[in-house]
């Protein structure tokens, strides 16, 4: 394509050889499509202000009420404070102690926190994940006797299976090592973030061709080959998808299980500290709200990296 | 290719094609012998895909395997590949059975759909079965390079499958068939996703590479014109049960003098006209009146000039 550009430049100049408009168009057509994909985003983000701030403006102060039941919150500036007000009390410090920290600076700790230890149930769920799925792809016995109790797991409520974890923990023991509660947080977190992981890359690995695994079996290769040169290639469209779903349950989950068990210093812990402070300090409950978004953002992030170094695999993807 | 190529098949009844004596040292490239393969249905008797082929390949032979849609013969290839198991009977390529075969990686194959890895450049794929048995970097590249040039795509070995035509990406995974240098190229409607005019020019390359390999052919199509142009035999076989109607014998001479011209040569048209007069199954040589395998003589119907 770029011979082509190339070749045709020089038709496409003026008489004074000045290049006409044509080629540059051309050039940011490329660029375009991940270009508008980010503003649509930003401008999706614009819109949902506009709305929270339109509806507070013209929305009435005691909410709408239909039959007893209110169906859009209130209007007063407790319950929807101002997009200004959250974003300046960012500014502020945390509480009125002389040693407080900004509240911004609390928050991105906290973030980083909640980010650690996710990162780590992230790893534990993928690597559990993707062992539960080579498994049920090699075995198809393994398959229909794991698969059903994986489904039946994501049943149980976190909340349900936070305290058995600390308790079973804290019972581990052993030379150096004792078991801490960021462990649980982790292990919980891994919990979620392993059952789409073994799902999507079940459905990977059985993902090639009928006619790859014959090909392959004409080259009398055995499963660990065939694994490695057709079956991971081919479900890189399946996993990575998974990884992220992967990604950000594991923020979730580490933010449901910090509250659930009790840890402090994520963003679990300061949302349920602020959301104390909103009767009368509004903007400071939403600023972890905030900092578990940027968390889960980066995560996805990361896993958006991840697909960037294994784009060739999914070629077959494009065309 | 010398007079090996109009060898019969030695275990064929009545496989009386015109050409030379089987002489006896030779191991023919693929035996057939007493082939069935019934595919088990839910209830009833099952499907009944092969029911007692007999098949003999000589080395450096051309095969076309032809027939209407579900008389065996993707069937019969897929078990002379060992991609499937016969329910009875023996098949045998270079004098071992089909398995052992297959893992001493003694035939090459190519499907119709190219079946290319898209993450895999042109090279790469053709790489790739040199690449799973081991063959050393510099030597797989050297041979990748050269089969590239065979198939003349030396301007696309970086690209993509992807990136290829649908002809294009058949002449790779030809190429890939021929990596490792196989005795036998086991080709399952490689051309017929293609277009007529691709897949003319396809079959003259497949006519060239052949001539360059030396290597024996079994080749399904369901292309009158395709069986003729490119076989010394052209196996018919008709369905339910998959069996060999008759086996005409091309006498269009050795690969090395196959050319476009070919297409307008009376022989041509005399073998078309009579692989077609089988498939279409005039009334007496239909149903059960001939046993498996009998030919016909050649040339006894008229000339069709199409």
């Amino acid at each position: 394509m770029t011979t082509q550009t190339e070749q045709s430049a020089p038709l496409n100049r003026g008489a004074l050889g000045v290049p006409k408009p044509r080629v540059s168009r051309r050039r940011s057509a490329v660029v375009h499509p991940r270009l508008r994909g980010g503003l649509f985003g930003l401008a999706g983000l614009v819109l949902l202000a506009l709305i929270w701030e339109l509806y507070k403006t013209l929305g009435p102060a005691d909410g709408v009420v239909l039959g007893g039941i209110t169906v859009l919150p209130r209007t007063t500036d407790l319950a929807m404070p101002h997009l200004a007000v959250m974003a300046e009390r960012l500014f502020d410090p945390v509480t009125g102690a002389a040693s407080a920290l900004p509240l911004w600076q609390a928050v991105l700790q906290g973030s980083l926190f909640t980010l650690g230890i996710a990162a780590v149930g992230w790893l534990v769920g993928v690597t559990v994940g993707l062992a539960l799925a080579l498994l049920m792809q090699r075995f198809r016995l393994a398959e229909s006797a794991i698969l059903p109790w994986i489904i039946l797991s994501q049943t149980v409520p976190l909340i349900a299976i936070a305290p058995l974890v600390r308790r079973w923990g804290a019972q581990i023991q052993f030379g150096e090592f004792t078991w801490e509660s960021w462990m649980s947080v982790a292990l919980i977190a891994s919990y979620l973030a392993f059952f789409p992981v073994s799902i999507g890359a079940l459905r990977g690995l059985a993902s090639p061709d009928a006619n790859h695994v014959d090909l392959m079996h004409c080259y009398a290769v055995g499963w660990w080959k065939t694994l490695w040169r057709l079956r991971l290639p081919t479900s890189v469209g399946y996993l990575l998808p998974a990884l992220r779903l992967a990604a950000v349950s594991a923020v979730v989950g580490s933010v449901v299980a910090e509250v659930s068990i009790g840890l402090r210093g994520g963003i679990g812990r300061l949302i349920v500290e602020y959301a104390g402070a909103a009767g009368n300090d509004p903007g400071k409950p939403w600023a972890p709200i905030f900092g578990s978004i940027l968390v889960g953002l980066v995560a996805a992030g990361f896993v958006g990296l991840i697909g960037l170094f294994l784009r060739r695999f999914r070629r077959g993807e494009v065309a | 290719m010398t007079d090996t190529l109009n060898v019969p098949g030695g275990d064929v009844p009545g496989g009386d094609v015109p050409g030379g004596d089987v002489p006896a040292v030779d191991v023919p490239a693929v035996n057939v012998h007493g082939v069935s393969r019934i595919f088990a249905a839910g209830k009833g008797p099952g499907v009944t895909a092969l029911d007692d082929v007999s098949l003999d390949v000589a080395p450096g032979e051309f095969v076309s395997l032809i027939g209407p849609s579900g008389c065996g013969k993707s069937t019969l290839l897929r078990l002379i590949a060992d991609l499937d198991v016969p329910t009875s009977g023996s098949i045998e390529v270079f004098g071992k059975p089909a398995r052992q075969a297959r893992i001493d990686q003694d035939y090459g194959i190519a499907f119709q759909q190219a079946g290319l890895l898209p993450w895999r450049t042109v090279a790469g794929n053709i790489e790739l079965p040199l690449e799973l048995h081991g063959v050393g970097k510099a030597a797989r590249r050297g041979r990748a390079a050269e089969l590239i040039a065979l198939v003349g795509l030396s301007d696309f070995a970086a690209h993509y499958p992807d990136q290829l035509s649908g002809g294009m990406q058949q002449r790779v995974a030809i190429a890939r068939a021929l990596a490792e240098s196989p005795s036998l190229l086991l080709m399952d409607e490689p051309f017929g996703a293609l277009d007529e005019m691709t897949r003319e020019r396809m079959q003259n390359e497949l006519v060239r590479i052949c001539a360059e390999t030396q290597a024996a052919v079994v080749f399904v199509t369901h292309s009158i014109p395709e069986a003729v142009f490119l076989s010394n035999r052209v196996v018919v076989l008709e369905p339910r049960p998959g069996r060999i109607r008759s086996i005409v014998g091309v006498g269009l001479g050795d690969m090395s003098g196959r050319g476009e011209d070919l297409r307008e040569d009376e022989g041509f048209f005399r073998s078309l006209s009579e692989v077609r007069d089988l498939l279409h199954g005039d009334p007496d040589s239909s149903g059960t009146g001939l046993p498996t395998g009998v030919v016909p003589k050649t040339g006894a119907r008229g000339v069709e000039t199409r």
